[in-house]
């Protein structure tokens, strides 16, 4: 005795639905490319929902209504084919095969980047092991973790990789591109709404790659030009004693060698660019909040393991070298 | 021991299928341990390099250490058996390639002890793959299980390619063959065009890695997606090397167990064909996100969508068979049941995937391993386990219990919808692959925790079916040669079969040999066919 699909099917959605709410949900968009995916998967989804019920239900129909009957030893009516039947259950595939190919063509037509315009933004994604690095070439502003952008304006993105290939996916805003070494991608992002946006890389990449994440802000146009502004800012001098101290160790010492703070000595390009870390809402990949930096210094590979910070720094070390990333805004 | 030196097909069928079902075991523990460390978020089960190991063992595993082996055991065991022939061509060469095989799993998991398992995913992109990236040897011993497996597969793909053309008994034609030798026909001819692909990729590779070439290497002119090429023109084909034979068996147990001749045998036989060709020309879909021209896309798309047509008409076929049939509700036919109905999701869910806007969404998430899942567990483990059920009183003379293998099926099929529609779902929440935790503020956290029990529920099926087969191998054998009343020429052997299989070679006039016999009065040949 099977257990009927229409018996378990509504207890398996209310469960389902239950857990159905989160940031990276595609199919709650807001921007523009993800609102044409997501309607196609809804259309999508109506043509499967109806193939699924008829076969399934066909099934279940067919299981219950011919089974053999106890005592019922005849054989049945031997049947070999039917053309007019198989000719139909295979032209009303192909049509719906065509419905769908005609779709998809139409949906990649009308998300295809707009052409360009001059006074398009454009921004240089570029994906590291395991963290997002965002570039504003036109401004002169280089960040990690979140990637500002104006709202109603599309966005050009060039994607290209450091080290092996990611995925950039922001799947409120639009389906993935992959981000590949010896070459670079062109995608572009418009949200008509302003807000936060949660994102992930999605090709595996490593040890870290679960933690490689990114937002991207989408906001007012004013609110981007105060943004871009700050960005633009030179970091300020180190003032008190303490942090005089920190900026030892992080221009002159140990933190040099991996991160760059504009105007200052420190070059390295292994990590994030620091010079307005704390004007960011998160660090290590996008995957830890800002208040937690200290922890992060401490003990980086106990947080995120197999990263490539690999620091040792004495308690005195921390308090000083968080005063002086804290005047890094 | 007779049993390290034996020819016999019969012999080595069995070695591959338990070989291949140990194997399935040891891929299902990493299965649990996965399902384990993703119950929570922030899980400590698995730190992350040990998550990817477990992670890309159970993908490699499960493909080639398990589904394909189990296939091999059954075509082993039963094709010379379905044709009426006394072994296969080649009888040694099919020896050194059940040993290769062993070779090859042996050597693929000693990576484990000796420096750590290969850890970057069944399908180890390159450059990822690279010495640069992953130092450890880990690929390198990934690239020669590899090579020994696909060095096994060939061997055996040929040894079964010049079996069916060559061995089949007098009468019988290639439109009188069973479905199951025509499915494992166009496997074998899949392996056997597609396997080079595989070789030369991982050849690569290993010259990048051991000998400075530069083939994946960008920094140096290589190409990273001369990889992803390579082995998606293997990778592609390769799941129907992995689905052919479970829907070979499917054709088997439902006529029989419909009591009704497969609908459309004709069409069914032509679908696999198509089916095999169509399977070379979509491997791209693999690599929708990747940045490829438009046009390019559209064509894997169209190709894609294609595909899906012989698919669907088996589907209708089966359906047909079982229609106005007088249907045995015994295990075989539940575990096709089952297959036709996960298998319908499954197929649901990969022409959403050819859609490539959708693709472009969900690649790369929980959605595809939930797609995966569907046609490679609701489709090939439930087929292969239909074929368990069948053809066990032929391989043993005992038959599996009838309510043990209910309640296997009951909680298998439960189990994996409990897992891999969450799955889905997990997939359109924005969830990607093969990451080793993930934060509670995703909303991905119910979800996991479903799928986590259902992983329990199937593993508890499997110890019903351990319980079930050591119940029943522990009484006498009955030796019935024919328990299910079915229609196909192994059922005239005896059970199991004597070491020549048939007395004499019998003559087939017919696609239902043993129908014909015991039903002269409603025999194929009496409707013209």
């Amino acid at each position: 005795m099977k257990l009927g699909f229409k018996t378990v099917a509504p207890v398996l959605l209310g469960l389902l639905v239950s857990g159905c709410s989160s940031p990276q949900d595609l199919l709650a968009p807001h921007g523009y490319i993800a609102g044409k995916e997501a309607w196609l998967f809804w259309i999508v989804l109506a043509m499967g929902a109806v193939v699924f019920l008829g076969v399934e239900g066909l099934i279940l129909f067919i299981a219950l209504r011919d089974r053999r009957r106890k005592g019922d030893l005849a054989e049945p009516k031997q049947v070999y084919g039917n053309r007019s039947l198989e000719i139909l259950w295979t032209a009303i595939p192909i049509g719906l095969v065509l419905i769908l190919f005609g779709l998809t063509l139409g949906v990649m037509a009308a998300v295809a980047p707009p052409s360009p315009s001059a006074g398009d933004l454009t921004v240089q994604v570029v994906g590291h092991q395991w963290w997002w690095e965002f570039d504003y070439p036109s401004l002169g502003i280089v960040t990690a973790n979140e990637l500002h952008i104006p709202v109603g304006e599309s966005v050009r993105v060039q994607l290209v990789s450091a080290d092996v290939i990611h995925s950039f996916w922001v799947p409120q805003l639009a389906g993935k591109t992959d981000v590949i070494p010896g070459q670079t991608n062109l995608m572009w992002l418009q949200s008509n709404q302003t807000g936060t946006f949660d994102g992930q890389c999605a090709e595996f990449c490593g040890l870290q790659h679960a933690h490689m994440r990114f937002q991207v802000v989408v906001q007012s146009a004013q609110d981007f030009q105060t943004w871009v502004a700050a960005q633009q800012a030179s970091p300020p001098a180190p003032q008190t004693d303490l942090e005089q101290q920190g900026y030892q160790i992080v221009i002159k010492g140990v933190c040099s060698g991996c991160h760059t703070v504009n105007g200052t000595t420190a070059r390295g390009t292994i990590g994030p660019n620091l010079t307005h870390v704390f004007s960011r809402q998160t660090i290590a990949g996008g995957s830890i909040p800002i208040g937690q930096m200290s922890e992060w210094i401490e003990d980086p590979q106990g947080m995120l393991p197999g990263n490539d910070m690999v620091i040792h720094l004495s308690n005195d070390e921390i308090t000083a070298v968080l005063a002086y990333l804290d005047t890094l805004k | 021991m007779s049993w390290l030196m034996t020819v016999d097909h019969k012999r080595i069928g069995l070695l591959y299928l338990s070989t291949g079902f140990v194997f399935f075991l040891v891929g299902g523990l990493e299965a649990m341990l996965i399902r384990m460390q993703l119950a929570q978020p922030n899980g400590t089960v698995l730190n992350p390099d040990l998550y990817d190991q477990i992670f890309t063992m159970h993908g490699t595993t499960m493909i080639f250490l398990a589904v394909m082996p189990l296939g091999v055991g059954f075509a082993n065991y039963m094709i010379p058996l379905l044709i009426g022939a006394r072994d296969v061509a080649f009888p040694k060469l099919n020896a050194l390639s059940y040993w290769v095989f062993v070779l090859g799993g042996i050597l693929m998991y000693s990576s484990f002890p000796l420096g750590g398992a290969p850890s970057d995913g069944w399908f180890s992109y390159a450059p990822l793959t690279e010495r640069a990236f992953s130092p450890g040897s880990g690929i390198d011993f990934w690239i020669l299980g590899i090579l020994l497996l696909g060095l096994s597969t060939t061997i055996g793909s040929i040894n079964f390619i010049v079996t069916i053309i060559q061995l089949r008994a007098p009468g019988m034609t290639f439109d009188r063959m069973p479905i199951f030798v025509w499915a494992f026909l166009v496997t074998s001819l899949i392996a056997v065009f597609a396997l080079p692909s595989l070789t030369v990729a991982v050849l690569l590779l290993l010259l990048d890695r051991q000998l400075g070439t530069h083939f994946y290497n960008v920094g140096a002119g290589g190409n990273a997606l001369l990889w992803q090429n390579l082995f998606w023109f293997f990778g592609h084909p390769e799941v129907y090397i992995l689905i052919l034979p479970a829907m070979g068996i499917v054709s088997e147990v439902v006529p029989v167990f419909s009591r009704k001749p497969l609908f459309g045998y004709r069409v069914v036989a032509y679908s696999s064909v198509a089916i095999g060709l169509l399977g070379f020309m979509v491997w791209a879909h693999h690599m929708f996100t990747t940045g490829l021209p438009a046009a390019s896309l559209a064509v894997f798309s169209a190709d894609s969508f294609a595909i899906g047509v012989p698919t669907g008409v088996k589907i209708f076929s089966w359906l047909a068979t079982m229609w106005r049939g007088k249907l045995r509700l015994s295990t075989p036919l539940l575990f096709a049941i089952g297959f036709i109905a996960l298998f319908v999701i499954g197929g649901i869910t990969g022409i959403m995937l050819a859609v490539i806007p959708i693709d472009w969404q969900v690649e790369d998430s929980y959605f595809v391993v939930g797609h995966l899942h569907y046609v490679l567990f609701g489709g090939s483990v439930f087929g292969l386990t239909a074929g368990l059920y069948y053809w066990f009183p032929k391989m043993t003379g005992r038959i599996l219990s009838e309510a043990l293998g209910k309640l296997h099926f009951g909680l298998m099929f439960i189990g994996m919808n409990l897992v891999f529609m969450p799955f889905i779902v997990l997939g359109l929440l924005g969830m990607p692959r093969r990451i080793y935790t993930y934060s509670p503020d995703q909303g991905w956290s119910s979800l996991n925790l479903l799928a986590s029990v259902g992983a329990f529920l199937i593993a508890i099926s499997f110890l019903v079916l351990l319980w079930n087969f050591i119940r029943t191998m522990r009484r006498p054998a009955q030796g019935l040669a024919d328990p299910w009343d079915a229609f196909t020429l192994e059922w005239k052997t005896s059970s199991p079969p004597a070491p020549y299989n048939f007395k004499e070679i019998p003559t087939v006039g017919g696609r239902r040999p043993l129908w014909d016999e015991k039903h002269p009065e409603q025999a194929d040949w009496r409707a013209g066919q």
